[in-house]
């Protein structure tokens, strides 16, 4: 699985980039395999405050929709406009390019996500559910 | 199975036929005095031509639609084994007995008296499904079960505040059909999802823990439920429900397992609607028109929406005064069309017939069950009645998935069964072959299945890239949603 | 033994492969407490015994073709080309089933493809649905998505002149929504009032909903009712009755409506006691994701030819479940597919020719009743009318009653639609009402009035 080991994971399959006071958000690419080719995503607009674990948005395949969380809390700062006509990003790059929000974060926000290691255990655990 | 391919690559959209001066109509000749439109309409309203509308001939048209509909797969071709949609035959008899003029051409706001034959038929139609529900009254109004389940919803929750009560909740097992949450929701209530046992039925533990949560209106439940098997504790668990002063709501679709068997009015149901695009025969016509009867028990008669047939002696009247009543949950009274198609078969049927029927489509189901049973995996065990469900967990070895496996049915000459539901079995294959069917349909379809497992087993590659013999090869429908392209447009110079 | 089930033979096979001894015992699993003997019906019949009650309940019906019929309100009789039926028997056709296997479904996809286009091109919206129950339903469904695009806003303007049918089902589906309705009342000439529309219209409001031609006939001005709308923000709906008025009437489409809806029985339809009919709705791309209902989408296949399947359904039931966009299951597939086929029929020049005749023959009736006729008299004599009107009257019953005893179905009384409707009959006059029967109505009216 690949799995960048700069990352912090939550166990609703979203990974956390954080840089300073500012997080990227996207999910994994087990949780793009699991969803299928993905034809639209809907995000949240700029100055929307979430709380961890609420939800954020939705990522729709051909057959099902995916609630997307917020791993952390935050303020939106912005949402990747390119998903908009490239949904596909999300499947082929969904570290980089597929990236989803960038949210404000205060400094202690991303206590109790995992490591890569973490992450991978669990999805190993939870049988590829 | 359909015609040649090459036919299809000759066949475009209607627009494409189009030939300037082409007609495919004559009206009667005009003879009142002709007049201006500029004169009698306001300029701003007054349309030109209309772009787009295609130029074509009577026979341009009986050619397209004959084309197009060697392309569908139907019941009258073959076995439609679609589990939890009831794909039994459509008699012939319906279709002419809802064209006589008496009864296709009359209208819904004529004075009563032009209508007794109308209301009469309505009022037979209501009777024959009381009897067979054993409720108390039927209203014959929605369009569509999920239209019916959305008219029962809203009756339990006027019969609720009736009561002075405001519960929030309502109890729909994993199991359920997405349409039951989505009318409870449309009813104005919340959803509460129950698990369900082991062996994929109702958890009644589970349900007296949120009963005594207290703000339950209602449980709603399919009998037998999405997996083919009869709720074993549905007489408890209504018990229960009432108890609190909450409602039993069963939905219909499968109720083609037990009519003339069982009685859900028995079974301590308050409303439960009737697909009688399933169970009694009426066409699904490439998905529609259907019709969603709510049958209910007394307690939810004063909510039904207006207006009911009642009779005195051999008069038939349209009851508009009932003050409790949800009020109308679609125009008029009802798709007459297809109420007349309903009683139809179930006087062509009888009393005996409708049994046979049941006793048919559960024997049959059983048939398919014990031929597959050595080539599928089974999810839940429990004794089948009209439908059985498998997954594709023998299969998935080979990474065949269980819409590969439906797609290679087709090329065998059959309708797939549905998949992916009920969303607590992974990989569903849910098969459901009604009474309609003899051996010799059923074996086929066993013996395309037994192929089918052979060629996951052997070559999975083949079964992964199929069809390959239907008149387009597999669609692909994640373009069509990153691009939707939802109706043709006139091309510009 | 049934001619629709299978036979005895059949039977012992099964029995004896399943290796149960008989039926009953597959129903074990059916308590004893729930179960019935036998039902209290007839046996079962033939065709002939099933074709004989039938007749008798055709027979005491007056059917339309018997009389000289002006009937309208939302039902109306206009060509019925014999290729439709004949279309529509085809197996193919009306024993399939949704097309949710597209590759041996695309008889009914096209033609599907082909009603959402004929939808947009009346309506000059942009994208169109696979169709729904009915007009009332598809007003509803109007009003719904509104409120999911407008969440914050609770209210809805509704138009007093909306077919009663369609507002009745409003209010039902709206309490449970918590929705608020306001109405608007039309003024002295038939029309909405456009002062105190505007006046109505609030930022709480999420839609305002017209129809036109309204329920007793005059054909509103869409231009400044869409125009309030897009000053408060709220999303305008157009409802249509009688949709071959499309012919010959601007759409809402032009006027920036977001919503045109409504009822394509006209077209061809069968009035059917009222069912099954045909509900449209087309909207703008923008609330492509808030669309309630079907669609089918173009795309290729693996050999990249050009076919249709079902698409974007995530928005329904069957998957996002209770936070579908609604919670209807069918569409009316196979009467979509009969008002492609009179669509195609009629054309460009039929859609036109066919509104342009009904519009005329109702001309034809209100010239003639202008200055009166007997007790009745024009309720709206300056308001400009499609091809239904409203006749004052005080006892339009007794004057229909009167009417029928010489083979005239008059039109609709308004003494049994709800309250609130002046009293009168609702005329409506098409392309099937000879000269011979409209003089044969005026000369009547002229006695009997």
């Amino acid at each position: 699985m690949e799995l960048p080991k700069d990352l912090l994971y939550s166990r609703t399959h979203e990974w956390v980039r954080l840089s300073g006071n500012e997080a990227t958000v996207g999910i994994t690419s087990f949780a793009q395999e699991q969803l299928g080719d993905i034809v639209f995503v809907e995000l949240p607009g700029a100055g929307k405050q979430v709380g961890k674990g609420e939800q954020l948005g939705n990522i729709e395949s051909v057959k099902a929709v995916s609630e997307l969380f917020a791993p952390v809390a935050g303020e939106v700062l912005a949402a990747n406009d390119a998903l908009q006509d490239h949904p596909e990003l999300v499947n082929q790059d969904p570290f980089g390019e597929g990236w989803l929000v960038r949210l404000k974060v205060a400094p202690r926000a991303a206590e109790g996500l995992l490591d890569a290691a973490g992450y991978e255990k669990f999805v190993a655990e939870e049988g590829g559910h | 199975m359909s015609g040649p391919r090459r036919l299809r690559e000759r066949e475009k959209l209607i627009f494409e036929r189009s030939s300037v001066g082409r007609i495919g109509y004559q009206l009667p000749a005009l003879e009142v005095p002709a007049v201006d439109p500029a004169k009698t309409l306001p300029a701003a309203t007054l349309r030109g031509e209309i772009e787009g509308l295609p130029e074509v001939s009577e026979v341009d048209v009986v050619r397209h639609f004959t084309r197009l509909s060697r392309w569908n797969y139907s019941v009258d071709e073959g076995l439609y084994p679609l589990g939890s949609c009831t794909m039994k035959y459509n008699p012939r008899l319906n279709e002419e007995l809802a064209r006589l003029p008496g009864l296709a051409g009359i209208h819904p706001l004529q004075p009563e008296d032009q209508v007794q034959g109308a209301l009469a038929l309505l009022w037979q139609l209501e009777h024959a499904l009381v009897e067979i529900t054993g409720l108390a009254r039927v209203t014959l109004q929605p369009a569509a079960g999920a239209h019916g389940e959305l008219a029962g919803m809203l009756m339990i929750r006027r019969a609720l505040e009736d009561r002075g009560a405001r519960p929030r909740t309502v109890l729909i097992p994993d199991s359920a059909h997405g349409t039951n949450p989505a009318s409870a929701v449309f009813a104005g209530f919340d959803i509460v999802e129950v698990a369900s046992t082991a062996q994929g039925t109702l958890d009644l533990e589970a349900l007296g823990r949120h009963l005594a949560g207290g703000d339950v209106a209602a449980l709603m439940i399919t009998v037998p439920n999405t997996l083919g098997v009869f709720e074993p504790e549905i007489v408890r668990a209504a018990a229960m429900l009432h108890e609190r002063g909450a409602f039993l709501y069963m939905d219909g679709a499968n109720l083609n397992a037990f009519v003339g068997v069982a009685l859900p009015g028995r079974m301590g149901v308050d409303a439960l609607h009737i697909n009688l695009h399933k169970t009694f025969s009426t066409p699904h016509g490439g998905g529609g028109p259907g019709a969603g009867p709510v049958a209910v028990s007394e307690a939810l008669v004063p909510y039904l929406p207006v207006p009911i047939v009642e009779r005195t002696g051999e008069r038939y009247t349209l009851s508009t005064g009932r003050p409790k009543s949800i009020g109308k949950v679609r125009g008029f009274y009802g798709n007459f069309g297809m109420l007349v198609r309903a009683l139809a078969y179930i006087r062509s049927l009888g009393r005996d017939g409708l049994r046979a029927m049941a006793e048919g489509a559960v024997l049959n189901a059983n048939y398919l069950r014990k031929g597959l049973e050595q080539h599928y995996h089974l999810a839940y065990d429990g004794p089948s009645l009209h439908e059985v469900v498998f997954d594709d967990t023998l299969q998935a070895a080979s990474g065949v998935k269980n819409i590969d496996i439906a797609k290679r049915l087709l090329d065998y000459g059959f309708h797939p069964p549905t998949m992916s539901f009920p969303l607590i079995v992974h990989g569903a294959l849910m098969i459901e072959p009604t009474e309609s069917e003899g051996v010799e349909e059923l074996d086929a379809f066993i013996a395309a299945m037994r192929e089918i497992a052979r060629e996951a087993k052997e070559t999975p590659d083949l079964v992964k890239g199929a069809p390959y013999s239907t008149p387009v090869r597999r669609l692909d429908e994640v373009r069509a949603a990153r691009q939707p392209v939802l109706r043709w447009v006139p091309k510009r110079p | 033994m049934h001619r629709y089930l299978a036979g005895e033979a059949d039977r012992r096979h099964m029995l004896a492969a399943v290796g149960v001894k008989s039926v009953d015992e597959l129903f074990a699993t059916v308590p004893a407490d729930v179960r019935v003997g036998q039902l209290d019906l007839p046996r079962g019949r033939s065709e002939e015994e099933v074709r004989r009650e039938f007749i008798a309940y055709a027979i005491r019906n007056s059917a339309l073709d018997c009389f000289a019929s002006f009937l309208g309100a939302g039902v109306y009789r206009h060509l019925a080309p014999s290729v439709v039926d004949s279309l529509l028997q085809r197996g193919e056709f009306f024993t399939a089933y949704t097309p949710y296997q597209p590759e041996v479904s695309q008889g009914t996809l096209q033609a599907i493809f082909e009603f959402q286009t004929f939808v947009c091109q009346l309506t000059e919206m942009e994208v169109a649905n696979a169709s729904l129950y009915d007009g009332a339903t598809a007003v509803v469904e109007a009003v719904l998505m509104a409120h999911r695009v407008l969440p914050d806003r609770p209210r809805v303007v509704v138009a007093g002149a909306l077919h009663p049918e369609y507002r009745a089902v409003l209010d039902t589906y709206g309490a449970p929504m918590r929705l608020e309705i306001t109405t608007v009342p039309w003024g002295p000439d038939g029309r909405i009032a456009h002062q105190r529309l505007a006046q109505a219209i609030g930022p709480d409001v999420c839609a305002v909903v017209v129809q036109s031609p309204n329920f007793l006939g005059p054909i509103e001005d869409l231009g400044p009712i869409a125009e309030a709308a897009r000053k408060a923000g709220a999303l305008a709906v157009q409802v249509v009755a009688e949709a071959t008025s499309l012919g010959l009437l601007v759409p809402g489409g032009r006027f920036g409506f977001d919503v045109v809806c409504g009822e394509l029985q006209a077209f061809g339809l069968p009035a059917a006691f009222g069912g099954p009919h045909l509900g449209f709705y087309a909207t703008r791309q923008a609330y492509l994701r808030q669309l309630p209902g079907r669609l089918v989408g173009e795309t290729v296949d693996a050999d990249g030819q050009r076919g249709f399947v079902l698409t974007l359904s995530t928005r329904e039931q069957h998957i996002r479940r209770g936070k579908a966009t609604s919670n209807i299951c069918t569409n009316h597939g196979l009467m979509a597919l009969a008002a492609t086929i009179v669509l195609s029929l009629l054309g460009k020049r039929g859609v036109r020719e066919i509104a342009l005749a009904s519009h005329t023959t109702a001309e034809y009736l209100k010239a003639a009743l202008r200055g009166g006729s007997g007790r009745a008299a024009l309720a709206f004599p300056d308001a400009p009318t499609y091809n239904e009107f409203l006749l004052r009257h005080d006892d339009p019953d007794a004057l229909l009653t009167r009417l029928k005893d010489e083979g005239i179905l008059a039109g609709v009384a308004t003494t049994h639609l709800g309250g609130g409707w002046p009293k009168g009959i609702l005329v409506a006059a098409t392309e099937t009402n000879t000269l011979e029967e409209c003089d044969r109505l005026l000369a009547a009216l002229g006695r009997l009035a």
